[in-house]
């Protein structure tokens, strides 16, 4: 039975036209990944002789140990952000011979082949290695090996939870953020010294394997967790069944003064606000809002003014690049109707472009309290605002025509958590690092103003020319408009 | 009238559809019947400009479908739940096709009073959204939605398929009167051979999709048609 399982994957990977359609998206995640096991490899072999040097009175192995807990914590965040939630279509093996409890220790074995799972061994098993030469002693080096693989696999079953719980709710990562930070603080304040914890835990297991049971008991018992988790959602009335909501109905009659494209803006509106996809990037905002706080009051980035822009530009464009991204594939399961109604693409298309302006209007004006930490910042968002909406908006609609995967909005399977991995932060890069570079470029050979200027210059064209842009944008979608039907109509 | 000239369309080397020509004078009710697999669809898909034609072309009241946009003010259509938005309730998805087909809040509102026997009560003022009704209540929702606005074409894919039958009683009714009270051009497909003699003036049969019969609906049709796919 598990061979079929594997087979269906394969199959659904390779014959889902998404793939088909971005071998260029999928090369650049494989050299990612090669990038990230030769960092790893590299703090390995390196790390030994670091902390022998650093720490020349101290032991590494312990230094290290101490270490751990940002390490996992690092790790978690991580994966949270990066690692997809193992995902399975189950419904069709409900009615079928098999049984349940084996497609959910084949779902749960799956995560933990994950390569988040390899890569710390990049890392661990040359420290390892260096251990056993440095005569630790070849079974102190192996029981060290194996509570890091066993503690990375602790972290893989519980960033499923945590994911999971979160993707139920709209709050997105605003849970783990919390989770994470709480935690930090509690160790960085020293309310609850984790490190401490944890590094003596660690050293206790080195000195006597006998403790490894007590971190494979807390692995099995994460195990067990996911398992009587996932076996709730196992019933076709339970959670793969989406429950029936109330409608809430407003006329939305301010909407009208933005004239044919109203009928759009509503339908847009609703979009974000009745479906759980959407809507966390609604709640999005608040993180971005917040985004400059990391920034600003810390003294180390006192004065790097291409830091604002960095800044502005995600406050101002997070929607953008959340919301926007998945232009035209949030209308993916009526698309055809679109394509057949009494409907214009250029009004369709606008009705997203003023979403996204608002949006980035709106957070300029609630980001406007950073003044206080210089006027300079207030200057550096307003160009970063006419940037976006000058400029980015249009790239992602631009993007948008090579939009291929759909978004099942309604969500009625379990295990349904498209959209959320690493692909989606790797759109935003180009719209958050090129307005960075266009601006060093000025602010570095004539001044501050220049940057800020030549942002808004190019900004103020885009807002010139937009009717050119956007009939551009529109033919663009109209020669990919067969293509965009075919693709939505497949599930995968 | 639509009008298809030399038109086919290929998947990968097969061919799914090949029409040399084909014209529905406007005002009549065309039923489209076959076998799975027999073209009906992709042939609706055409109309629609949904697909690319692989060669030939469908002409809508003289206008090229798949060079053109303005076919779509007088075209509607209902294929299958993938034509409906399942966020909203079953009256904004109305007005939102109403105001897409120019008539506001109040002309809806009239229009869809004549319709309350198909909704039976089980689809205004419920307070659900589209997805959340039942598959045949969706359906309705969609052939009413694609009747608004005094389209001149209907062309609606398996209109009978998931409906009670009560309902399919009703809406027979419905498609017999509506050509006849206004002047539209009706398409349907169905593979009840019963409901399409009934609502049809010209029934073609469409195998591995070519046409092999083209009738102009009489007694004996049904008949006939029974003893064609009785094989």
């Amino acid at each position: 039975m598990i061979k079929h399982f594997i087979q269906f994957e394969w199959k659904q990977f390779f014959r889902s036209s998404y793939w088909q359609k971005s071998i260029g998206l999928n090369i650049l995640m494989a050299f990612l990944a090669l990038y990230f096991m030769l960092t790893f490899l590299a703090l390995g072999i390196s790390l030994f002789p670091i902390l022998d040097k650093q720490f020349p009175d101290s032991d590494p192995l312990l230094i290290l140990n101490g270490f751990l807990f940002y390490w996992f914590l690092a790790d978690l965040l991580m994966r949270f952000f990066l690692q997809k939630l193992p995902v399975m279509n189950i419904k069709p093996l409900l009615v079928l011979p098999v049984k349940r409890s084996k497609i959910l220790h084949y779902v749960l074995g799956k995560s933990a082949v994950s390569f988040f799972n390899f890569l710390p061994l990049f890392a661990v098993i040359p420290f390892g290695i260096m251990l056993m030469l440095e005569e630790y002693g070849t079974t102190t080096a192996m029981i060290w090996m194996v509570t890091m693989v066993i503690f990375t696999l602790i972290i893989n079953f519980l960033n499923i939870i945590i994911e999971s719980r979160s993707a139920e709710t709209e709050f997105s990562f605003l849970p783990i953020v919390l989770i994470a930070s709480g935690l930090f603080a509690l160790n960085y304040f020293e309310i609850v010294s984790f490190s401490t914890l944890l590094a003596d835990g660690i050293n206790a297991i080195d000195a006597n394997p006998v403790f490894i049971l007590i971190p494979l008991a807390i692995l099995g018992f994460v195990y067990y967790l996911n398992y009587t988790f996932l076996m709730k959602k196992l019933y076709v009335d339970g959670s793969l069944k989406a429950k029936t909501q109330t409608a809430s109905t407003s006329d939305m009659t301010w909407t009208r003064r933005f004239g044919t494209i109203a009928p759009f803006l509503q339908l847009d509106l609703k979009l974000l606000w009745r479906n759980k996809r959407p809507r966390s990037s609604v709640f999005i905002l608040i993180i971005g809002l917040a985004y400059g706080l990391f920034f600003y009051p810390n003294p180390v980035y006192n004065g790097l003014e291409w830091l604002y822009v960095f800044v502005g530009i995600f406050v101002t464009g997070i929607f953008i690049i959340n919301f926007g991204q998945f232009i035209p594939a949030w209308d993916s399961g009526y698309y055809k109707l679109l394509m057949s109604q009494n409907i214009k693409y250029k009004e369709y298309l606008n009705s997203k472009y003023t979403l996204m302006v608002m949006s980035s209007i709106i957070m300029f004006v609630l980001s406007i309290p950073y003044v206080y930490f210089g006027w300079k910042i207030l200057l550096v968002h307003f160009a970063a605002m006419v940037y976006n909406v000058g400029v980015n908006t249009y790239i992602i609609l631009l993007a948008g025509s090579f939009n291929r995967k759909k978004i099942d909005l309604t969500q009625r399977a379990a295990f349904n958590y498209q959209g959320t991995g690493a692909v989606q932060w790797l759109v935003g890069f180009p719209l958050l690092f090129v307005p960075v570079g266009l601006f060093f470029a000025p602010y570095k050979f004539i001044g501050f103003e220049a940057g800020v200027a030549f942002l808004i210059i190019l900004g103020a064209i885009g807002i010139v020319f937009h009717q050119k842009i956007m009939r551009f944008i529109v033919t663009k979608y109209l020669n990919s408009k067969y293509k965009m039907i075919s693709a939505f109509e497949q599930d995968n | 009238m639509i009008k298809a000239t030399e038109l086919s369309k290929k998947y990968g080397g097969v061919t799914v559809l090949n029409i040399a020509t084909l014209e529905i004078p406007k005002g009549q009710s065309f039923g489209l019947v076959g076998n799975n697999g027999a073209g009906k669809t992709t042939f609706f898909n055409l109309v629609l400009d949904l697909i690319n034609p692989t060669t030939g072309n469908v002409v809508n009241h003289k206008i090229q479908v798949n060079i053109s946009e303005d076919w779509k003010p007088f075209t509607a259509s209902f294929i299958d739940e993938s034509f409906l938005i399942g966020y909203l309730t079953p009256e904004e998805y109305f007005y939102f096709i109403g105001e897409l087909r120019g008539m506001n809040k109040a002309d809806i509102d009239v229009f869809l009073s004549q319709f309350d026997e198909i909704f039976n009560e089980e689809i205004l003022k419920k307070k659900k959204y589209l997805r959340d009704l039942s598959k045949g209540n969706q359906k309705k929702v969609g052939i009413i939605a694609a009747l608004i606005g005094n389209p001149e074409v209907i062309v609606l894919d398996e209109p009978f398929a998931n409906l009670d039958p009560t309902t399919q009683i009703r809406l027979k009714k419905l498609l017999r009167d509506l050509t006849i009270s206004t002047n539209a051009t009706l398409l349907i497909s169905s593979h009840d051979l019963g409901h399409v003699t009934e609502v049809c003036d010209r029934i073609v049969v469409l195998e591995k999709g070519e046409i092999v019969k083209d009738l102009i609906t009489s007694a004996e049709t049904l008949q006939e048609l029974e003893t064609y796919f009785s094989v």
